[in-house]
């Protein structure tokens, strides 16, 4: 199979980042946009295909539900794809694998690939938006999707702290790896304008930090917040007369293992990365010694270590060892969350991680470029470990 | 420590009669799973068809009550009425095989171990409903 560009990201808007209300989803959605299209030196018209992620507004009723209604909002007319899709944190990959797919058969041109949320509203706390307490009361619940609940599974802290202390039972993992991942987080996010956390981030206040759900304190979690990004997805050759220095996606992969929840699984401690790593790596043709610059999903510490592993940065089990002593930080041998992830900058899902391998692969990282940015290792993950995907992408059209 | 008096937790759940043989038999002290009638295969309490053999026909089962503990995370938010935090919140793999949500009892927290032999007990809830839970074998 030829090896080389399979489309490219033509354009990239980001909206303010706030944990205020800054108005409803559509709204925000619309912002990144018109960012994206403007950014691509494009214009409205150009735009052919729509591609939502709507996070907690997906499936609502009323002004903060983003649907494929938004193309109305935006004036978009006669487009050959238009989809709100849905696959957990896994969907930005997604968005922009079925966006190159679509175009390259010809259905459509230009695709707007757009993730935005305003899950914090008034009154509401980070916890609280995406708590499992919220399903409490619901219709359409039968007894047995209470039953976890009942005894106090109330969401995504405690699934992932479960995974967390199984890799720690396993494999002697400790608590210092998650702060040496939270602590390089943060000190990209001093550099990104975009970030909302800026300040440093010591190890003494790491360990100072009040406990979520043990073994993970506050920074091992990611933050919640309000806003969009969006990004303009084109043919390779399309992306060449643009504004902005393209840039292409070598290669392409998801990974869905399925977790059976019994006997002989090991789910918590091996993620969809594995096989959307491979897929991704042998269709671009490198390995991950080729990789410069890793962007990673990391709704948690621990999601950024197993991730590593199951990339093949380091065998199953050493990601706690690997990370230490700042291999991921700004200056260390893999430069990973360049931006401040979602840790320390923004939670956009996977456009948090997209976003900044666009900057970062155009150059255009400032202050936190990483000098050597020829193969950028992007991953979107949802679930618990359960859904990924791998965007490997390059200023190159490429590599060989 | 987790006091884990579980007669303040309150029912957030309503049993039904699909479910109904699971919290009866809590109330009798039998822990109950759902066994694939076609295959054999043990199903944790959610499981809707045989994820092995893909049949519909599951029943419920008594099941040793005897596991392990898989993992577990100390929650410092209390969500439910009842349950107090710091409480642990635990994933125990039962002998039969399915992995299952509950919390363990007569213990101090920090004293859990993954991997920790456990057994079945039960515990009601204020509205006089039987819930299993764990506690160490």
């Amino acid at each position: 199979m030829a090896k080389g560009s399979m489309g490219a990201i033509a354009g990239l808007g980001i909206t303010r980042m706030s944990r205020e209300w800054m108005g409803p989803a559509p709204v925000l959605a619309a912002d990144a946009i018109r960012r994206a299209i403007e950014d691509a030196g494009l214009e409205k018209k150009d735009i052919d295909g729509l591609l939502i992620n709507a996070g907690l507004s997906s499936g609502k009723f009323g002004a903060n539900s983003l649907t494929v209604s938004t193309q109305n909002l935006l004036g978009l007319r006669d487009m050959g794809l238009t989809a709100e899709m849905v696959a957990q944190g896994s969907t930005t990959g997604q968005m922009v694998q079925y966006a190159m797919m679509a175009i390259e058969k010809g259905m459509c041109n230009a695709v707007v690939c757009v993730y935005a949320d305003a899950p914090m509203q008034p009154g509401t706390s980070a916890g609280g938006s995406y708590g499992m307490g919220r399903v409490a009361g619901a219709a359409n619940v039968t007894t047995m999707d209470m039953l976890d609940l009942q005894y106090g599974m109330t969401g995504a802290n405690a699934m992932y702290g479960l995974a967390a202390r199984r890799h720690m039972a396993l494999y002697g993992t400790t608590q210092e790896s998650f702060a040496e991942i939270a602590i390089s987080n943060r000190q990209w996010a001093t550099m990104n304008p975009h970030a909302i956390y800026r300040d440093p981030l010591s190890f003494d206040e790491y360990f100072a930090s009040r406990w979520i759900a043990e073994p993970f304190r506050l920074y091992d979690c990611t933050m919640v917040n309000n806003g969009a990004v969006a990004v303009v997805v084109t043919s390779a050759e399309r992306a060449k007369d643009l504004k902005q220095p393209p840039v292409h996606v070598l290669g392409m992969g998801q990974g869905h293992p399925g977790n059976p929840k019994k006997k002989g699984y090991e789910n918590e401690v091996n993620s969809g990365a594995q096989q959307s790593g491979k897929t991704a790596f042998r269709m671009a043709g490198i390995t991950k010694d080729d990789v410069d610059i890793c962007e990673l999903y990391d709704c948690y510490t621990y999601t950024t270590l197993v991730t590593l592993e199951d990339y093949g940065f380091c065998a199953k089990g050493e990601g706690g060892e690997f990370v230490k002593g700042g291999t991921l930080a700004p200056g260390g041998a893999l430069p990973t969350n360049t931006g401040g992830g979602q840790l320390s900058a923004y939670y956009m899902w996977g456009m948090t991680p997209l976003s900044e391998a666009v900057i970062q692969a155009r150059g255009q990282g400032g202050e936190r470029q990483v000098k050597k940015n020829d193969i950028v290792l992007v991953s979107s993950q949802g679930g618990l470990l359960d859904h990924h995907a791998t965007l490997i992408v390059s200023p190159h059209e490429t590599v060989h | 420590m987790d006091k884990m008096n579980t007669s303040e937790v309150e029912a957030i759940i309503q049993p039904d009669e699909a479910s109904a043989p699971f919290f009866d038999g809590a109330a009798n002290g039998r822990y109950m799973l759902l066994r694939c009638k076609a295959c054999g295969e043990w199903h944790a309490p959610q499981a809707v068809m045989c994820m092995e053999c893909a049949s519909p026909d599951l029943e419920w089962q008594e099941a040793s009550g005897k596991g392990k503990l898989h993992s577990f995370v100390i929650v410092h938010r209390a969500q439910i009425p009842g349950i107090e935090a710091p409480y642990n919140l635990s994933v125990v793999e039962t002998d039969e095989g399915p992995r299952v949500v509950s919390r363990i009892v007569g213990i101090d927290n920090n004293q859990i171990e993954v991997g920790m032999a456990l057994n079945v007990t039960f515990g009601k809830l204020t509205n006089g409903m039987s819930l299993p839970y764990f506690t160490p074998g």
